[in-house]
């Protein structure tokens, strides 16, 4: 049996390494100035901001949210302070707190996902930058570049190209599509180092006192625990096929063992998102969690244990400690 | 809890469990009083909590804000925080059915707070429904600042105003109305609002409702030149400032209209600020 002090908790995407493997989800934590007052951002992996365009962005009306079962629609629209303001506030403040960052991007172009990698290339300080090439909540359905083979390698490549080979690239899919695995070949083979599993999924909420679409926007993205076995399906799907691509599972995750399960599905990471919303130290609560439960199940490192669903007999030796939390739902 | 206050957002706020000390049905509302220990010195009039609802398997899974209606120290409990809840959705309705001893998952305290101002000045205090509420302890304070504080109360009908007893000594006056005219005077709170402080006799407005009355409010206040703090209600997932669902509409120093949260930038603004009229619209 392994114990606390040697298990090996680390993770890694491209060539950059993360003590643990617990990430915000990006949009859920914005730029971490409001979590630090609940548990040390050094703590997690990183930091994954909330996606950055490169113009300040107001988003779109309220109503912005609808609770639904085990869930959340949202419909903020990437409000938010546009590249500039970002890179001179909350970068710095990040690293002040000896945070890991990973920059989430959002461009409405191809064009404008090279002039924010663009902008980043230089920047000290970051471990990682997420194209997010599938945020729901856009005018234009045609502007979910992860929902086209050939949107989605158009932005990796022009973002690939512009900021060198020493950033990691993780590419932010949907799973709003028929094939996630090909989605998710087309941007690996355009030059992303990982991949983020998954975006939220479109929704609509219809308010029945007043008999029109509840939220603002009309159509937001639906999270939470509801879309953790779409998630974990994506997870398993994309691993089997790309099994050396790192990939950040996230999707409903609020505790240890919801992580673990993404982890035997094929993920090196995950990414706590809505669970921040209803318990400021979520994060914290799922990454001791899920290291007490890898070492309770016998693994050496979280690396042995990525993937695990995978293996023909997966009923041996480690089927140890095992017991009724398994069937959690 | 580890106690940083490297951040300075929402820097005395903690995440606790709280007891319920006791939970009483006032009307159409519970006064649910809870423990909170010593922070309760740090709460002040206007902020609010935010509270898991359902258990620790529950499919509600936000947190639910609530003003804080009054704090005080017990010998007994040290620092409580009494709470005014509308037993309207899935959560508040758990949070209404929970006893004396239950134990809740609370984030306290969030949010800016009502300004209060450092000489006494004459106050008109108006609430719509339970948004009352945070106003006596509002009221409290002010009182003990020497100010001179009136209040308005209304609501659509009788069981939706919230006005306890001990509530009313901080105030000069209260003048209720109703729609319906079950208690108090048939009419808005509005109706009386332009006489009142037509003739300079109230420095600052402070309210607390639905966002139409805030809004109606402001409008006359302006019209007045009278300062109007307002606590507005907008739908939250998180309450502490990440989930950006709870803007208002809100003109910057620059004279921009900017994206206000109401959980961080509020729940109190300046009501002159507040760009009613955009509410809920759509933006360029």
């Amino acid at each position: 049996m392994h114990n606390a002090s040697t298990f090996d908790f680390s993770t890694k995407i491209g060539h950059t390494w993360f003590p643990t493997p617990l990430f915000t989800a990006s949009g859920c934590a914005s730029s971490g100035k409001e979590l630090a007052q609940f548990f040390p951002l050094s703590e997690i992996g990183a930091v994954v901001t909330k996606s950055i365009a490169l113009k300040p962005r107001l988003g779109r009306p309220t109503p912005r949210m609808a609770e639904t079962p085990s869930g959340m629609l949202n419909s903020i629209g990437l409000q938010g302070p546009g590249i500039d303001a970002f890179l001179a506030d909350d970068i710095p403040w990040l690293m002040t707190q000896n945070a890991r960052i990973v920059v989430s991007i959002s461009g409405e172009t191809v064009d404008e996902y090279s002039i924010l990698a663009r902008r980043l290339r230089s920047v000290p300080g970051i471990s990682a930058v997420e194209v997010n090439i599938s945020c729901p909540n856009v005018e234009n359905r045609g502007l979910v570049f992860a929902c086209d083979p050939v949107s989605s390698r158009a932005v990796i490549e022009g973002v690939r190209r512009t900021i060198g080979g020493d950033i990691p690239i993780i590419a932010k899919l949907s799973p709003d599509v028929t094939d996630i695995t090909e989605i998710a070949r087309e941007v690996v083979s355009a030059g992303a180092d990982g991949l983020s599993l998954i975006n939220t999924l479109l929704g609509m909420v219809i308010n029945t006192q007043t008999m029109r679409p509840h939220l603002g926007g009309k159509t937001g993205g639906l999270s939470g625990p509801a879309i953790r076995p779409v998630a974990v399906r994506a997870v398993y799907q994309v691993h089997q096929v790309l099994p050396k691509i790192p990939i950040i599972g996230m999707g409903g995750i609020r505790s240890g063992r919801d992580a673990f399960e993404f982890i035997l599905a094929g993920a090196s990471g995950v990414s706590v998102g809505t669970a921040i919303f209803g318990n400021p130290r979520a994060i914290m609560d799922v990454q001791n969690e899920l290291k007490e439960i890898l070492i309770s199940r016998g693994f050496a490192s979280l690396s042995e244990a990525v993937g695990y669903a995978h293996r023909e007999d997966s009923t041996g030796a480690l089927q140890r400690g095992a017991d009724s939390e398994e069937s959690e739902g | 809890m580890v106690g940083l206050n490297m951040s300075p957002i929402n820097r005395h706020a903690r995440q606790i469990e709280a007891v319920v000390l006791s939970n009483k049905r006032v009307g159409q509302y519970h006064q649910i009083m809870i423990s909170v220990h010593d922070l309760a010195q740090h709460a002040r009039p206007g902020n609010f909590v935010a509270i898991a609802v359902g258990g620790d398997s529950s499919a509600l899974i936000l947190r639910r804000a609530f003003a804080i209606s009054r704090v005080s120290h017990r010998a007994d409990y040290g620092g409580t925080m009494e709470l005014i809840v509308a037993p309207h959705g899935a959560g508040s309705r758990w949070l209404c059915s929970q006893m004396d001893g239950a134990s809740l998952d609370v984030v306290v305290p969030l949010g800016t707070a009502f300004g209060i101002p450092t000489t006494p000045v004459r106050a008109l205090l108006i609430g719509g429904g339970y948004g009352s509420a945070p106003l006596f302890g509002l009221a409290e304070v002010l009182k003990g600042r020497g100010c001179r504080v009136d209040m308005i109360l209304g609501a659509s009908t009788s069981g939706k105003i919230y006005a306890p007893q001990e509530g009313k000594r901080s105030v000069t006056s209260l003048n209720i109305y109703t729609e319906d005219g079950s208690a108090g005077a048939t009419g808005k709170v509005t109706d009386p609002l332009r006489e009142m402080i037509a003739d300079g006799s109230v420095d600052v407005i402070y309210s607390c409702g639905p966002m139409g009355m805030l809004a109606a409010i402001s409008k006359i206040a302006v019209e007045a030149n009278v300062v109007h703090q307002c606590a507005v209600e907008e739908s939250m997932a998180c309450g502490i400032g990440v989930c950006m669902t709870c803007i208002i509409p809100m003109r910057t120093d620059s004279g921009e209209v900017g994206m206000m949260r109401s959980c961080i930038e509020g729940p109190v603004m300046d009501g002159e600020k507040v760009q009613w009229n955009l509410v809920g619209k759509p933006h360029a």
